[in-house]
């Protein structure tokens, strides 16, 4: 029956979204990280893949890439991450895409949420088929 | 004189199935929200009631035939081609179907218990 299907599709979701949220948390905490060039935070992002089954497509979280955007870099000599000409290396988050991403991931989150509650009273409702 | 219950039930049984099945096909909508690429579906509902009540009886199973991409009203970016109300509208409008469908076959069926049991 679909209805088991349904619910791992939903379930796929959130928990594709759960992962992005994760990354957005992570992402903001070390918003301004400080580092030297190899070890300075990137932010990360998680990449979406679909998996067909029929119908049905569920979500599947492939990898969590480093982002490659430029890290922001800046001239702080007294700095203790300082590198030999002073250069400190802060992370390349952008303050702003996350919290953009974090607003979509928890609508598409609330979305699935919805989806399930909704199927579950469909699947209620045709539990009492022929009852009434 | 024997009862056949698929006559006697009509269209709704094979209505209340696709629209199982439809449902399923926008949850894999609303959950690729974020997928990109992902390109979205849906079922051509008259084509899938036609062959489910004209003898193809695999109609019902190879569902997949009968799944067509929506056309996007606007492209993003990533190709992919959810549009989150779109797609919420029509998930509560199947829901409501459903729910219309099974009200129907509970008419239906409270019709047969009526006639066995008599008005009594």
């Amino acid at each position: 029956m679909s209805f088991k299907d349904i619910a791992q599709i939903a379930g796929s979701a959130m928990s594709a979204q759960t992962v992005r949220m994760n990354t957005v948390a992570s992402n903001l905490a070390n918003a301004g990280t400080a580092g030297t060039e190899d070890s300075a935070y990137r932010a990360r992002k998680p990449v979406f893949a679909s998996v067909f089954n029929g119908a049905g497509a569920r979500v599947q979280v492939l990898d969590v890439i480093n982002s490659d955007e430029p890290l922001n870099a800046r001239h702080e000599p007294g700095h203790p991450m300082a590198d030999d000409d002073g250069m400190v290396f802060y992370s390349n988050v952008s303050p702003v895409e996350e919290m953009t991403d974090m607003m979509a991931s928890s609508r598409a989150f609330s979305t699935s949420v919805e989806v399930l509650s909704r199927v579950n009273g469909m699947q209620q409702e045709l539990l009492k088929m022929g009852q009434n | 004189m024997g009862l056949n219950l698929e006559q006697a039930l009509g269209v709704h049984p094979a209505a209340l199935k696709l629209r199982a099945e439809r449902t399923k096909i926008l949850a894999s909508n609303l959950a690729n929200d974020s997928t990109p690429g992902y390109q979205a579906r849906d079922m051509d509902f008259r084509a899938s009631l036609r062959d489910a009540m004209h003898g193809h009886t695999q109609g019902l199973n190879s569902e997949s035939d009968r799944t067509l991409y929506r056309v996007s009203s606007r492209a993003s970016q990533d190709g992919n081609t959810v549009e989150l109300g779109v797609e919420q509208a029509e998930f509560a409008q199947n829901a409501v179907d459903f729910q219309t469908s099974l009200t129907f076959l509970n008419m239906k069926l409270k019709g047969l218990a009526t006639a066995i049991n008599g008005n009594s």
